[in-house]
C-alpha cells in the first residue's frame, strides 16, 4: 500500500506524456482522441448487439440474426434507420435548449474515457485526480437530460426529466462513498495508480463497496430495474419523447455509452483493469468490460421495475447507511493495520458485508403505501 | 406585530387520459384518471371501443351458427365460452350429453384454464416491468397447449369445438399421449417459473399490499373468479354449483386472504396446478362412445328461457337464452365476467400511484372482447 | 421494499435466466424450416368437389356469415340440379367449418395451405373452378378422417425437448 508514501504535501507527479511517446504532447492527444471515439462507438455497437442477442437467448428466443452473418450488422441497420428519420421539433419547444440537450448529454460520456487506462500508462491524460474527474463529469450528463425535458415543451417530458434528476442526484452519494472506499484502500485518486495497486482485485477486498457501486451505477444510467424514466408500459414516455432522428440516436447512444463507461469504471476500480496473464492488456480490459455489461443485461432481463418512491427509498435508506459503514470500516482497517496482508481483509470484509446485508434487510422498510384520498 | 401565515402547498389535480391504445397488453380500454402529482384520486372508465353487437347478432344466427361468434367474446379462452353457451342451450332443450363428450369437454376446459392463466400471469408481470422475460416463458407454454387444440379442431384461436349435445369431432389417436407429455412438462415448468419470480423482492415490493380488494367490497360488486378467491371468498362454481361432471374429480380451491395483486398472482399459479390434477384424473377415466348426441344442426328448442353459468378462467361466465321455438334465439344475454370484475377497479386504485394503477389493472385479467361484446 | 429473503429471491431468478441462456431456443427459422400444421387445419380457402356436389345448398344455409352463394338450375332429364354458380367469398368466411360438417355428400373441404394471400380483394371471391382441389390447394382433414390419415404428422412443441441443448 502506498499510504505511507503519500504525505499530504507531496502529490505524485502528474504524467502528462509518457516518456517514450514519439512526437510529443499533441500527437499523443490526437491518437488517443481518435482511439477513444472509435472505441466508444464500436463498443456501443457491440454492446447493443450483445444485449439483444443475450437477452433473446435468455428469453428462449434468438436475437436478431438476419442482418449480416449472425446479425452482426443489426446495430448498423439501426443507426442507418434512425438517421434517415425526419427530425421533428415541436412548436412549443425551446429551440436552443432542445437542440443542445443531446450534445450536453453525450459529450461528458466521451470525456469519461479520457482517464480510463487501457494499458499500463496508456490513457489520454493520467490525471492524479482521475476518479474525482469521472464523478464530476458524469453529473453533467444529468443537466443534458433536464434540458431535454424542459426543451420539449411537454408537461410529461418535464415530469420524466425531473424524476430522472431526482434519482441521479440521490444515487450519486452512495456511488461516491463506494469509490472513496476503494480510494482509501489503494491510496490514490489516479485511475492508473488504482489499477497498479490491485494485486488482489478490489471486488474481493471491498465486496460491499462493489455491490453498492453496481446498484448505484445501474440507477445512474437508468437501466433496469431502475428504468422507469423510459418505461414502455408506464405512462410518461420519458424525456426523449419529442426527439426523433439524429437527436434520438444521440440519446440512444448515450444510454449504451454510459453503460459501457460505467462498466469500464467498474473494471478499473474493482476488477483490476487491464491486468491478467497471457493476453494483451487491452484485450483483457475489453473482455472484463463486456463481462460487467453482461451482468447488467442479465439483471435487466430478470428483474421487474421498481416504483419511483421505492427507488428513492432504496438510495437513502438502504445504500447510503451501508456505504457510510463500509467507508468507516475500511478507514479503520487501513489506518490501524497498514501492514497486514490484504487477504485477511478479504475475509473480514466478506463477513462484515454478509452481516450488514442481513441486518439491514431485516430493518429496511419502505413506509409509503396507499395514500388516503 | 404578529403575522400568522399558513404555508400550505396548494396543488391542483389534473386529468390524464390513459388512452384506448394501451402501452400494456390489455386491449382498447380508456381510463380518465384524476391525478394529484403521482397519486391517483379517481378514475373514470370509458369502454365500448370493441363493441360488435354480438348479442344482437345472436338473434340472426341459428343456435349452432352462433357458436363461432362465442369464440370471439373472450378470445383468450374460447373453449370456455363455447362450453357455457352449449350448456345453456342443452339446458333449454333438455339434451343429454354422452359420457365421452363430457370427459373431453372437461379436459378442454381445464387446458383452456391453463392457457388463459399463462397469458394473465405473463401480462401482469410484463406490466410490472420484467422486460418480457416471464411473458415469453408463459407464452412458450401456451404454445404447447394451443398445439394440442390445433390438433383437435384445426385452429389456434377460434376453436368452434363444442357443439350442442357434445363436441364436434373425436380426439385423434395421438392426443392422449401428447397430453401426458404436456402434463409432465407443465408440472416442471410451474416449479421453474416459481423460482423465477415468486420470492423476488422487487416483485414483492411492487405487488404485495398493492390494490387491496376487501372481501365485502368484492361480494358487493359481484366479483367472481381468481380475483374473488384472492380476497378470501371461497366460491368456485365447479364446487358450489357443479355443472358437467366436475363432481367426479378431486381438486382444491385455492384462496388467499389479503386480496392484493400478489395474491391474485398466487391464486392463478395454484389454479394451474389444480387444473393439471383434474386433467390427469380425467385422462385416465375417458370412456369410449359417441362424442355428440343425436341432435340436428338446425335445432329448435322449445319456448322458454335458461341460464347456464360456468367457471370460466376469468370468473363466472353466464349465458341467458330466451327461445321462442324458432331456429334462432329470441334473446341471448351474456354475463360478461371481465366487465363485472372491472367494476371494482375504481375502489382498488384510489390512493395508489400511476405505476400501481397499471399493475392492478393487469392483475384483474381483463379481455376487452368480453367487456364490450 | 422489504428484503424478506435477503436477496435470495433475486438470485434464484437470475439463476433461472442464466440456465435459459444455455438451452436451445424454441424458435424455428421460417422460411428455411417449416413446421407441419395440424391435419385438421381449417385453412383459408374452401375446396369444392364438382362431382359430389348436388346443389342442395345445405352449406349455404348453415354458414353463419352467408359467404356461400349457389345458383342452380333444374335438369329434368337426369332428375337433378345442375350447379351453375358456386361462389364463396373468402373475405367473409370466418373458417368455422360448419359448412363442412353440414354437407351430406362430402363435397366441400377446408383448405390445408396457409400462404394463400391475395393482392386484390376481388381475388378473394372464388367461383366454380377456382375452388377445385389442386396441388397448391390441398384439402385438409377437418371432419374427414380419411383425408387426415394421408397428411403428414403435425409437429408438436411439447415433443421438442428444450432442457438439453440440441446438437445440430
Amino acid at each position: 500500500m502506498a499510504l505511507a508514501d503519500l504525505a499530504l504535501n507531496q502529490p505524485l507527479p502528474m504524467q502528462v506524456t509518457p516518456a517514450d511517446w514519439p512526437g510529443g504532447y499533441w500527437w499523443h492527444w490526437l491518437f488517443f482522441t481518435v482511439v477513444i471515439i472509435a472505441f466508444v462507438l464500436i463498443m456501443v455497437m457491440g454492446a447493443i448487439y450483445l444485449e439483444r442477442r443475450a437477452m433473446g437467448r435468455m428469453q428462449s428466443r434468438l436475437g436478431p440474426n438476419r442482418t449480416g452473418p449472425f446479425g452482426l450488422l443489426q446495430p448498423v441497420a439501426d443507426a442507418v434507420k434512425v438517421l434517415l428519420k425526419e427530425n421533428i421539433v415541436p412548436a412549443t419547444a425551446d429551440k436552443v435548449v432542445h437542440w443542445l440537450a443531446p450534445v450536453v448529454s453525450f459529450a461528458p460520456v466521451l470525456m469519461i474515457f479520457a482517464v480510463v487506462p487501457f494499458q499500463n500508462g496508456a490513457l489520454l491524460a493520467d490525471l492524479n485526480i482521475g476518479i474525482l474527474y469521472v464523478v464530476a463529469i458524469s453529473s453533467i450528463a444529468t443537466v443534458g437530460v433536464f434540458m431535454a425535458g424542459w426543451g420539449s415543451g411537454n408537461k410529461y417530458s418535464l415530469l420524466g426529466a425531473m424524476r430522472n434528476v431526482a434519482a441521479v442526484v440521490s444515487y450519486e452519494i452512495p456511488l461516491v462513498l463506494a469509490i472513496v472506499g476503494v480510494v482509501i484502500v489503494s491510496g490514490s485518486l489516479s485511475m492508473n495508480q488504482i489499477v497498479a495497486e490491485q494485486d488482489i482485485p478490489y471486488i474481493l477486498v471491498q465486496p460491499l463497496g462493489f455491490l453498492i457501486f453496481f446498484i448505484a451505477a445501474c440507477a445512474e444510467i437508468n437501466r433496469s430495474p431502475f428504468d422507469l424514466m423510459e418505461a414502455d408500459s408506464e405512462l410518461t414516455a420519458g424525456f426523449h419523447t419529442e426527439y426523433s432522428g439524429m437527436k434520438f440516436a444521440m440519446f440512444y447512444l448515450v444510454e449504451y455509452a454510459e453503460a459501457i463507461a460505467m462498466s469500464a469504471i467498474i473494471t478499473t476500480l474493482f476488477l483490476s483493469g487491464w491486468r491478467g496473464p497471457w493476453l494483451p492488456p487491452w484485450l483483457w480490459f475489453i473482455i472484463k468490460t463486456f463481462v460487467v455489461f453482461f451482468v447488467m443485461v442479465w439483471t435487466r432481463t430478470t428483474l421487474p421495475r421498481v416504483r419511483i418512491d421505492q427507488l428513492m427509498g432504496l438510495a437513502w435508506k438502504f445504500l447510503f447507511p451501508l456505504a457510510l459503514i463500509n467507508l468507516f470500516v475500511t478507514a479503520i482497517q487501513v489506518v490501524v493495520w497498514p501492514d497486514i496482508s490484504q487477504w485477511i481483509f478479504v475475509i473480514v470484509n466478506f463477513a462484515i458485508a454478509a452481516v450488514l446485508i442481513l441486518l439491514w434487510s431485516k430493518f429496511f422498510k419502505l413506509g409509503q403505501g396507499r395514500i388516503e384520498v | 406585530m404578529t403575522t400568522t401565515r399558513e404555508f400550505t402547498l396548494k396543488t391542483e389535480p389534473f386529468v390524464l387520459n390513459i388512452g384506448p391504445v394501451h402501452p400494456s397488453t390489455h386491449g382498447v380500454y380508456r381510463m380518465r384518471c384524476t391525478l394529484d402529482g403521482e397519486v391517483v384520486i379517481d378514475i373514470e372508465p370509458i369502454f365500448g371501443y370493441l363493441h360488435r353487437g354480438i348479442e344482437k347478432l345472436a338473434e340472426e344466427r341459428t343456435y349452432t351458427g352462433f357458436i363461432p361468434l362465442t369464440d370471439r367474446l373472450d378470445y383468450i379462452s374460447p373453449m370456455s365460452n363455447n362450453l357455457g353457451y352449449c350448456l345453456a342451450v342443452e339446458k333449454l332443450a333438455g339434451i343429454k350429453v354422452p359420457e365421452r363428450a363430457e370427459y373431453i369437454r372437461v379436459i378442454m376446459a381445464e387446458l383452456q384454464r391453463l392457457a388463459n392463466h399463462c397469458v394473465a400471469i405473463g401480462s401482469m408481470l410484463n406490466d410490472a416491468g420484467a422486460y418480457f422475460t416471464p411473458f415469453m416463458y408463459t407464452f412458450r407454454e401456451r404454445e404447447r397447449i394451443v398445439d394440442l387444440f390445433d390438433m383437435v379442431c384445426g385452429q389456434r384461436l377460434t376453436y368452434n369445438y363444442m357443439r350442442i349435445g357434445g363436441v364436434s369431432q373425436d380426439i385423434p389417436a395421438e392426443f392422449l399421449p401428447a397430453l401426458q407429455k404436456l402434463v409432465d412438462r407443465l408440472t416442471r415448468f410451474i416449479e421453474e417459473y416459481e423460482n423465477l419470480l415468486k420470492l423476488n423482492e422487487i416483485l414483492l415490493a411492487r405487488a404485495k399490499g398493492v390494490g387491496i380488494l376487501e372481501k365485502d367490497t368484492a361480494i358487493n360488486c359481484g366479483i367472481s373468479g381468481p380475483v374473488a378467491r384472492a380476497s378470501g371468498i371461497k366460491w368456485d362454481l365447479r364446487r358450489n354449483d357443479p355443472y358437467s361432471i366436475y363432481d367426479r374429480f378431486e381438486f382444491d380451491i385455492p384462496t388467499c386472504e389479503n386480496g392484493d395483486c400478489y395474491d391474485r398472482y398466487r391464486v392463478r399459479i395454484e389454479e394451474m396446478r389444480q387444473s393439471l390434477r383434474i386433467i390427469e384424473q380425467a385422462m385416465k377415466q375417458v370412456p369410449d362412445g359417441p362424442v355428440k348426441a343425436d341432435v340436428p344442426h338446425l335445432i329448435r328448442p322449445p319456448a322458454g328461457e335458461a341460464y347456464a353459468h360456468i367457471e370460466a378462467p376469468k370468473g363466472e361466465l353466464g349465458y341467458y337464452i330466451v327461445s321462442d321455438n324458432s331456429i334462432a334465439p329470441y334473446r341471448c344475454h351474456i354475463r360478461p365476467t371481465s366487465l363485472i370484475n372491472l367494476a371494482a377497479l375504481r375502489q382498488m386504485v384510489k390512493g395508489w400511484k400511476v405505476a400501481d394503477l397499471i399493475i392492478i389493472f393487469g392483475s384483474i385479467d381483463i379481455t376487452m372482447g368480453e367487456v364490450d361484446r | 421494499m422489504k428484503f424478506e429473503r435477503y436477496g435470495i429471491g433475486i438470485i434464484k431468478g437470475m439463476v433461472v435466466t442464466i440456465k435459459h441462456l444455455l438451452r436451445h431456443p424454441t424458435v424455428t427459422q421460417f422460411p428455411e424450416q417449416r413446421l407441419n400444421i395440424s391435419r385438421r387445419s381449417r385453412g383459408n380457402e374452401l375446396i369444392w368437389s364438382r362431382e359430389k356436389c348436388t346443389g342442395c345448398a345445405t352449406c349455404a344455409k348453415t354458414c353463419p356469415q352467408g359467404a356461400i352463394e349457389i345458383v342452380t338450375s333444374t335438369n329434368m332429364a337426369e332428375n337433378k340440379y345442375d350447379v351453375e354458380t358456386y361462389r364463396v367469398d373468402t373475405g367473409y368466411c370466418i373458417q368455422c367449418g360448419l359448412c363442412v360438417e353440414a354437407c351430406p355428400y362430402d363435397a366441400i373441404f377446408m383448405g390445408y395451405s396457409y400462404e394463400r394471400a391475395k393482392y386484390r380483394r376481388a381475388e378473394l371471391v372464388q367461383t366454380n373452378d377456382d375452388l377445385l382441389e389442386s396441388p397448391e390447394r390441398p384439402a385438409s382433414g377437418y371432419f374427414h378422417p380419411e383425408i387426415a390419415e394421408k397428411l403428414p404428422r403435425q409437429t408438436l412443441l411439447v415433443e421438442k425437448i428444450v432442457e438439453k441443448r440440441k446438437k445440430k
